[in-house]
């Protein structure tokens, strides 16, 4: 198979990167290719212009700021997975990791990339969610923020201009004096290294006496976008987390509205929202009281 | 779109594979994949879905199993890569895991061994102590239409055990 014709650019800088957006029209962006070579390959894409932002130097770092964990947006999968800023301060983002793809996807791909393509069941952007990320953006009016919360516009539509692009995101990790956080992430999707068909992530901040301090839930697969279930984490908020409480909020899971497509039902998506987040809170749990600050 | 500038459709590139520097001028749009086996003649690299499902198409890329359709030419610029074709050294002698693919009766027709091969050689070389389950996860990004993976496992599981020295 070959792409269609397209002129190739490989710019160095940023400000290279945003002089190419703002003066050329039809434009894909090449972060790892894992997404945008198929399409190219099949000719569901056909750019006039492909900008590969693999020489664009600083975009692939793994800092610790004062608003979080910034992570740029070229960092390899594999690289996120490993890291050891990521796997101290938001391990659930390496966990996720271990659900994307498999070891030759993961040595391309990146976590921009995937927040940018937006498969609604991937589990990069349902991470983003989970920690209200913030999402930094490039383009010739100068660079600006989007919550995740408004960086899904529709359906594997990102929140970004024509002229932009994702330069990297801020995970606002969580800690707390005299708490212990615990996380979970567990997904069900027909081969291993799929797309899920829905995923869950958790994270409880738990006090000495096992009281939820602070708790988020985000789901993958539901929707177009991830969703964050905000009411099941005010149920859990000042309540003892045990098993009898994990059942009761993960059935809100199953209340929520499914999407639904030729093969899942959202019956059974909602089944699968239930038993998912179940798992999430549990894990999540036994490593809040682990005495583990994971 | 109209008027394609020569100089963004074709690049020179340089890149070593298997020892070898070759540069060629290549159209930008040409994945690795191809240019591989259509101007370097290295038929040995598969193509099976091209659109990164399948595996066939792994090659090793600066120590790393990656998907050969998914990444274009131009893009391996300056790097240095190893395909199925040099995984065996000059003198003949086998890979390790080639080695356990022939004794383990690891392949039938043959179409996805050089993604097999190749993934198994970088994850194994990186660690030889994987046990089943992770290789199992190794390899879950390669398709085998004809052995059921037994084989397949049982080899890797052999060539790990000889490489790190076991006997
Ligand atoms: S040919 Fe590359 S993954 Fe199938
Ligand atoms: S041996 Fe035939 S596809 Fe694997």
């Amino acid at each position: 198979m070959k792409a269609s014709a397209f002129a190739y650019h490989d710019p160095k800088t940023v400000q290279e990167l945003n002089s190419l957006l703002g003066s050329l029209d039809n434009v894909r962006i090449l972060a790892g290719g894992q997404s945008l070579m198929p399409m190219l390959n099949m000719r569901y894409a056909f750019p006039d212009h492909v900008i590969d932002i693999n020489h664009i130097a600083g975009l692939a770092e793994v800092v610790m700021t004062p608003q979080g964990l910034r992570i740029g947006a070229m960092t390899r999968q594999r690289i996120v997975r490993e890291h050891p800023l990521v796997l101290e301060h938001a391990p659930v983002l390496a966990e996720a990791l271990h659900w994307v793809g498999h070891v030759q996807t993961r040595a391309r791909g990146t976590i921009g990339g995937s927040l940018c393509h937006l498969d609604p069941a991937a589990e990069q952007p349902c991470i983003a969610a989970l920690y209200d990320a913030v999402l930094h953006v490039s383009g010739p009016r100068g660079p600006r923020d989007v919550a995740m919360r408004d960086w899904v516009m529709s359906y594997m539509t990102p929140n970004l201009e024509p002229d932009e692009a994702l330069l990297g995101l801020t995970l606002p990790v969580w800690s707390a004096q005299g708490q212990t956080i615990g996380h979970g992430f567990h997904e069900f999707a027909r081969r291993h290294g799929d797309y899920a068909i829905v995923a869950a992530a958790a994270l409880v901040s738990l006090d000495a006496g096992g009281v939820v301090r602070r708790a988020s839930i985000a789901l993958a697969g539901v929707d177009v976008k991830p969703v964050r279930l905000a009411v099941a984490e005010q149920a859990l908020v000042g309540h003892v987390l045990d098993q009898a409480l994990i059942g009761t909020v993960s059935a809100m899971a199953a209340t929520i509205e499914m999407m639904e497509d030729a093969h899942i039902t959202p019956a059974y998506r909602g089944r699968l929202a239930q038993t998912m987040t179940k798992r999430a809170l549990s894990d999540a749990l036994n490593r809040a009281t682990g005495g583990r600050n994971v | 779109m109209s008027e394609l500038d020569h100089a963004q459709t074709t690049r020179h590139i340089s890149v070593t594979v298997n020892g070898t520097v070759y540069e060629r001028d290549v159209l930008t749009r040409t994945h690795l994949g191809d240019f591989l086996r259509q101007e370097l003649g290295l038929t040995g690299t598969h193509l099976g879905c091209e659109h990164g499902v399948c595996g066939a198409c792994t090659i090793i890329l600066d120590g790393q199993p990656i998907r050969s359709c998914l990444m274009l030419a131009v893009q391996a610029n300056g790097a240095t890569i190893r395909t199925i074709e040099g995984l065996a050294q000059a003198d003949g002698t086998l890979h390790p895991v080639q080695e356990a693919f022939w004794d383990k009766h690891g392949l039938q027709c043959g179409f996805c061994t050089p993604g097999m091969v190749t993934t198994l050689a970088a994850v194994l070389e990186a660690d030889p102590t994987l046990d089943e389950t992770a290789i199992r996860e190794a390899i879950s990004g390669n398709i085998c239409r004809c052995t059921g993976y037994e084989t397949i496992v049982d080899a890797a599981l052999q060539a790990a055990s000889r490489m790190r020295g076991d006997h």
